[in-house]
């Protein structure tokens, strides 16, 4: 591997404005470990020209003395973000051929910052998914291997490209969102930081909608500190999205290194589900001592609706995507299958169009909005979502600074595992520790802890209040400092 | 509550997704048991709760009642998979 490649955001912004190598070169670097890495089938499209021109850019604007806080950064794009001109699929086949004639809010942020785009990457079809494996375009394989293993597994999802190009040094940062833990859960699985900010934190304009009351954008990077970098660049008040909360965004990295001494750090009894993996109990408990041992103080609190999260997004997320998703009808971009009719037309096209999960999301949506159900199901989901935002309102306001969770019940899994793929719940059981988090509007963190008996990243869940992003940043460094970080082997080259 | 496959067709044409008969009793089976486990949600108690509407309080913004985009009708078609003269084409509708 490149030496340049190895370096961190905050390394290589560092060195290219002390003029240590050119941002070119380290584009350069970056073109070749990504067409190197297509075995991992990170990237659906790779933009090297693009890449080319903006940092040709970013030297002229370094030499000008005006570089951006991301000058030269080579960063991957998930499908799901508008970028104006080229390919944006959210990886379905019924958005084909789709080039938008806009930039979403955030990728725009970060090209303002002179970051550069090497391409866009894979995901689960319309960030449906905790594997990558509902992608139109195929599964992504996970950088990381058991010890001794040949096998590949998946990198999570729906964010399984941006968290695989992360951890493979195939970008140095990736954008990424999530619904239900589709940041959080591949960056676990993946031995990554990721963050989910509080809803509202980021723009949604430009970005596909799954679930519009539950979509958050964040980042996916190898430790904290470029977590920290790339979600002040992302972030921003956006007069686009209705929802874009007007509060000023903080300088994240500042607080990093600072002490924890004196938080308070809720522990969930709710979150110690039965038949919980040893290994990861055991990790939990590492990080509770960890933080212990930097002076915060650790208080058990209760979060008791916690497992009714999941059977609630269940409703409120496909009844979204339902309604999000009847756009797609062959008119306006992508796919058309002819019909007999203009009926049939839209029938053929989103048969063809979909993937089978999003049909099947769809379709439960579709039917938990119909007549006669609607109170029973979705303002039931509503009710119970009132419910668990209470739960963690009701620890925050007893002095709760953040709560430490595990992120996932397991560590990466097979790809065409035969358990989930025979059992679409078992799937869904992926976001149990994750999706409360966005039931209750929340920001929260991944951050790699350790790895398990066969040498797979496990990683902590911190859960923060409204808008104090800046407090999981402050504590998530805590736990990097004493886990250390998690590089895979090289097998793919 | 569960559905049949009377239900399943009904969804799927509300949906406008075409489904094939074959594809039926495996659909109607795969929702039921994702509906069976949404069932759960029965044990919560929520007499007297509010719904949720919005999941961080916020107001609302205001802005002037003007056109402040478009123009660009091109663009807007632009994608799409038939069009004429910056129209979308669509198969007749009216005889």
């Amino acid at each position: 591997m490149s030496e340049l490649l190895k370096l961190t955001i905050a390394q290589a912004r560092d060195a290219l404005k002390q003029g240590q190598f050119k941002a070119t070169e380290l584009a350069e670097a970056y073109i070749s470990a990504v067409e190197a890495a297509r075995p991992l089938n990170a990237y659906i499209v790779e933009t090297p020209d693009k890449a080319r021109e903006m940092a040709a850019a970013s030297d002229e604007r370094i030499a000008r003395g005006e570089a951006g806080a991301l000058e030269g950064i080579p960063l991957g794009i998930k499908d799901l973000f508008a970028t104006k001109g080229i390919h944006t699929q959210a990886c379905s086949h019924i958005l084909d051929q789709f080039k938008p004639a806009y930039e979403s809010t955030v990728t725009a942020n970060l090209w303002a910052d002179g970051a550069v785009m090497l391409g866009k990457l894979n995901m689960d079809e319309f960030a449906m998914g905790s594997s990558n494996e509902n992608s139109y375009y195929g599964p992504v394989k996970n950088p990381w291997r058991a010890k001794g293993s040949n096998v590949d597994l998946v990198p999570g999802g729906s964010s399984g490209g941006s968290a695989a190009a992360v951890a493979a040094h195939i970008c140095a940062g990736a954008t990424a969102t999530d619904t239900g833990g589709s940041i959080r859960q591949p960056a676990a699985f993946t031995g990554t930081v990721g963050i989910k900010p509080t809803y509202g934190r980021v723009s949604r304009w430009g970005i596909v909608a799954f679930a519009s009351s539950l979509d958050q954008a964040g980042p996916i990077a190898r430790d904290v500190r470029d977590a920290a970098i790339l979600l002040k660049s992302m972030a921003s008040v956006d007069l686009k999205d209705t929802t874009s909360a007007d509060i000023e965004v903080p300088d994240y990295e500042a607080v990093i290194g600072n002490s924890i001494k004196g938080m308070k750090i809720g522990i969930p009894a709710e979150y110690r589900m039965d038949g919980m993996p040893a290994e990861v109990e055991a990790l939990w408990q590492k990080g509770i001592d960890w933080l212990r041992d930097a002076g915060a103080e650790i208080v058990n609190i209760s979060l008791p609706h916690t497992k009714y999260a999941l059977p609630a997004y269940y409703i409120v997320a496909p009844a979204e995507a339902s309604s999000n998703l009847a756009r797609y009808d062959g008119v306006r971009y992508g796919l058309r299958v002819p019909g007999d009719d203009i009926v049939s037309m839209y029938e053929n096209t989103r048969a063809e169009g979909f993937g089978a999960e999003v049909r099947r999301r769809i379709m439960i949506g579709t039917y938990v909005l119909s007549a006669g159900y609607y109170d029973a199901y979705y303002v039931k989901a509503q009710k119970v979502r009132t419910l668990i935002k209470r739960d963690f309102e009701a620890s925050f306001a007893d002095g709760v600074d953040a709560i430490l969770t595990p992120a996932t019940p397991t560590a990466a899994f097979g790809i065409a595992d035969q358990d989930m793929a025979s059992d679409p719940v078992k799937m869904y059981l992926n976001d149990i520790f994750t999706v409360t988090v966005n039931m209750a509007g929340l920001p929260g963190i991944a951050v790699p802890a350790g790895l398990d008996a066969k040498g797979l990243p496990l990683g902590l869940q911190l859960i923060g209040r409204p808008f104090d992003e800046s407090t999981l940043f402050q504590i998530a460094r805590v736990i990097e400092e004493q886990a250390g970080r998690f590089e895979p082997d090289t097998w793919w080259t | 509550m569960s559905v049949d496959q009377a239900t399943v067709r009904r969804i799927a044409r509300l949906a406008r997704i075409r489904i094939s008969d074959n594809e039926v009793p495996k659909l109607e089976g795969e929702l039921n048991h994702i509906l069976g486990w949404i069932e759960m949600m029965d044990e919560v108690d929520t007499d007297n709760v509010e719904p949720m509407t919005s999941v961080v309080e916020s107001t609302m913004r205001l802005r002037e009642d003007v056109v402040n985009d478009g123009g660009y009708p091109e663009q807007i078609t632009g994608n799409a998979p038939a069009t004429d003269e910056n129209f979308f084409m669509v198969p007749k509708v009216v005889e």
